[in-house]
């Protein structure tokens, strides 16, 4: 089949519509030029009745919620999953890296979990505190102009603690925490472990005209009808296109490579119109790549021309090096004393509304690097999975386990809202031995060659996940609960999830000033192609104990802002 | 099984689903469509096509569906918010059969011996039986041996346990039976904390100085200013 080839020329094409390839949309977009942004999924806005999910119920659907269809539940706004048909990838020995992927517009900001942290002043240097992984070429002085521009822009609650590493910003005002997270707080207390409210993107306030304000269903998951928290679409592209921006959607878009011209510079992307199955170009004078850490990776390394035998920006052969997603663990607890609560909406903001932000010092401890803890439970929406081995937590109380009848309905009564959880989310080491790389034996459905994954966990993530566990048995101890559950052993890395889990995968394109050990520079330019630029989590020397969001919101703003002085400059 | 594991499963096991059973559709197309529109959540087109696919097949045998909806009635009674065939719970165990085929043969193979334990003892499958010798039977196999883990428990316990799962969870995520659990949101409305008296009951209280962060709901819709530092001023 013939190659189509369009006839409109852009300024810039985007790759990827989640958070990066979103803000690049707007700044770029908003400075007059012609943007096209390539989304492999299809066109999606929360406020669509045909597509919206927010506030149905259960019943609403055959199977209750269950998560046959999506995998967090057949509610949560994420075409995606760990597996997508047609689109495989695999493993190298016994690596097991499990890689989510969300194909729509706005990527994976329509479901997150919000929780927007700046990464402080010591997340940018972590190599001069304990010789382990590399220094980001910025500092915290560098990005915080853009952390405080994001916070504006789009919103985001919290509280100004003066704390040296989790740096404030300008928050709209913190809910009030609910019954489970008090209880944590009594318990985290007792250990000296810091609690604070949440810092996450909902608006607990009205921020401009165009956005609702939360009205408290607790689903910013299944991404929010009035827009009252941040996804790409709602927040970004669409106030672009509003705005008057000249900016094209090209959906359901499968990105197969950057096209380069005789000189080796970038002139467009070739891409696969998955309606049709055709193959397409279209040209730009600059290519930004935002389609996620992996799947930019993956665009580079099968961009090979004569100009770039070894893909593009790759000289340096650190393409798909230094692969992290942050460390993760979980565990719950039954608190008798939360038993036969009585009723009241607590549905709240999306999320958590407290955390613990990291407390200690690595220097005393056997891992070198922190992480935070989430706190969840309480009376929520019933969904596919209620009731199930209802009366199991009567073996706490000395009461036998099973039946039939009305008794059961008195147990699920009596335990409703007296479970609580909460999960560690911690920095592991960049490594340079695990990356992804392509598989030279495998296409997926659109004969694009797939990625293949080498991933282990170090003893610094594992002695870390058992630090958690400790730290989770002592405060539900504290709090009066049950630890549910045994304590994962080294067996079972303590617990440790699969790497990829957690969802925050970042770091194969790493930036830093020398163009052998990095891919991009400070401004997240390739080292070796001036008019590519990549603004997803790829260009992350280091993940933080924090959430990638907000720093990939704020380095894509900066880059974009380079991008137009550099224009101004003639300069690509 | 882990979470890939399952998702290869379902594909694998719809697929078979599929073509063993394309017979025994009924319905008409326009009857499909009225079904599966019943259900408007914001399905994709590909996922809406498995919903009218499950929709139009039918999985179990009246005689099983007869002896889900028997054990439902025993597992959780009627009352005066409605039984479980007002919550919709037998459709649900059919659609489920059909959406996670791994509950087809546990479920089949249990009737059947459920079935053969009623007929050795009473000369009459379950369903013809009377409630107290329904009772007999479900007495021995409703109370799981807790030196066991849940997939080493004998097979009619596990059985029961699996009916037992999705009857609850049937009822208590349909509208009476949400109703009946007493669980209130789903429905814009404004958090301005635990109620007093809820603390006072936890021997619990608000810090004043936690407080002082926290969002004045009458300001909630003032559009947000700060000062240079990041204090809110509006």
């Amino acid at each position: 089949m013939q190659i189509i080839e369009s006839s409109k020329k852009y300024d810039v094409v985007i790759v990827g519509s989640g958070a990066g390839g979103g803000m690049a949309t707007k700044v770029l977009a908003d400075a007059g030029l012609k943007v096209a942004v390539v989304e492999a999924g299809p066109y999606f806005d929360p406020a669509n009745p045909e597509q919206q999910t927010q506030l149905k119920w259960p019943h609403e659907s055959p199977r209750r919620g269950a998560n046959t269809q999506r995998v967090f539940g057949e509610f949560d706004m994420a075409y995606g999953g760990w597996e997508l048909e047609g689109e495989p990838y695999t493993q190298v020995g016994d690596s097991q890296f499990d890689w989510y992927r969300s194909r729509m517009l706005g990527g994976r900001t329509n479901h997150w979990g919000r929780i927007s942290l700046r990464f402080g002043p010591r997340d940018f240097k972590g190599k001069d505190r304990d010789g382990l992984g590399a220094n980001w070429p910025i500092g915290y002085d560098d990005i915080k102009p853009y952390y405080d521009k994001v916070d504006k822009l789009i919103g985001v609650f919290g509280s100004k603690e003066n704390l040296p590493n989790e740096p404030d910003g300008f928050f709209l005002p913190a809910p009030k925490p609910r019954l489970h997270e008090l209880y944590y707080i009594k318990g985290a207390k007792k250990s000296n472990v810091k609690v604070i409210p949440s810092r996450l993107s909902i608006l607990t306030k009205r921020i401009n005209n165009d956005r609702g304000v939360c009205f408290y269903c607790s689903q910013c998951s299944r991404s929010c009808s009035v827009y009252a928290d941040f996804s790409s679409g709602s927040c970004l592209i669409f106030p672009a296109q509003k705005s008057g921006g000249q900016v094209d959607l090209y959906v359901d878009s499968m990105v197969r490579e950057v096209l380069v011209n005789e000189e080796g510079k970038a002139t467009g992307v070739s891409f696969i119109n998955k309606k049709d199955r055709t193959e397409n170009k279209i040209f730009g004078k600059i290519v930004i790549l935002a389609a996620s850490a992996c799947s930019s990776a993956r665009i580079l390394l099968n961009s090979k021309s004569k100009q770039h035998p070894n893909g593009l920006g790759n000289n340096s052969n650190m393409v798909g090096k230094y692969l992290h997603d942050s460390t993760g663990t979980d565990r719950m607890a039954f608190v008798p004393s939360m038993m036969n609560r009585k009723r009241y909406n607590e549905d709240g903001v999306g999320g958590m509304h407290i955390y613990s932000p990291w407390w200690l010092d690595n220097k005393k401890l056997d891992f070198p690097r922190g992480y935070h803890i989430e706190v969840w439970g309480g009376m929520g929406m019933p969904s596919y999975g209620t009731g199930f081995n209802v009366n199991d937590l009567n073996k706490y109380l000395g009461i036998k386990v099973g039946g039939y009848g009305n008794p059961l309905r008195e147990d699920i009564q009596k335990f409703y809202g007296s479970v609580m959880g909460m999960s560690g989310r911690g920095e592991a080491i960049a490594r340079e031995d695990n990356y992804c790389e392509i598989d030279p034996t495998k296409v997926d459905e659109f004969g694009i060659p797939v990625l293949r994954f080498n991933y282990h966990w170090s003893d610094f993530e594992r002695n870390q996940a058992r630090h958690m566990h400790n730290t989770f048995e002592e405060i539900i101890d504290n709090m009066g609960g049950t630890v549910l559950g045994d304590k994962p052993t080294a067996e079972q890395n303590y617990g440790l999830l699969n790497p990829g889990r957690i969802i925050h995968e970042v770091g194969t394109t790493r930036m830093g000033s020398d163009p052998k050990t990095s891919v991009v520079n400070e401004f997240e330019q390739l080292h070796d192609v001036k008019n590519v630029f990549i603004v997803d989590a790829g260009p992350f020397v280091s993940q933080a104990d924090k959430n990638p969001t907000w720093t990939i919101l704020a380095l894509a703003w900066r880059t974009s802002d380079f991008i137009i002085q550099e224009l101004k400059k003639q300069n690509i | 099984m882990d979470r890939r594991e399952s998702i290869k499963s379902l594909v694998l096991g719809s697929l078979v689903g599929g073509l063993a059973l394309e017979s025994c559709v009924s319905d008409s197309k326009e009857e499909l469509t009225a079904k599966v529109w019943e259900h408007q959540y914001g399905r994709t087109p590909e996922e809406k096509a498995v919903d009218q696919k499950l929709l139009g097949e039918q999985f179990f045998t009246p005689h099983e569906i007869e002896t889900i909806t028997q054990l439902g009635h025993l597992i959780l009674p009627p009352n005066e918010n409605g039984s479980i065939l007002d919550a919709g719970v037998p459709e649900f165990i059919e659609f489920m059969a059909k959406d996670y085929p791994g509950f087809q043969e546990p479920i089949r193979g249990g009737i059947m011996g459920l079935d053969h334990e009623s007929n050795t003892r009473f000369e009459k499958v379950f369903t013809s039986i009377t409630e107290v010798e329904q009772k007999t039977i479900l007495d021995e196999i409703a109370f799981p041996n807790p030196e066991l883990s849940p997939s080493e428990q004998p097979q009619p316990i596990q059985f029961f346990s699996l009916i037992k799962n999705l009857v609850m969870t049937g009822y208590f995520t349909s509208a009476i039976g949400i109703e009946e659990l007493g669980y209130v949101g789903n429905s814009p409305n404004v958090w301005d904390g635990v109620p007093q008296d809820v603390l006072d009951d936890h021997g619990l209280a608000y810090d004043p100085e936690w407080i002082a962060k926290c969002v004045d709901q009458e300001k909630r819709n003032d559009v947000a200013q700060w000062d240079n530092e990041g204090n809110l001023i509006s």
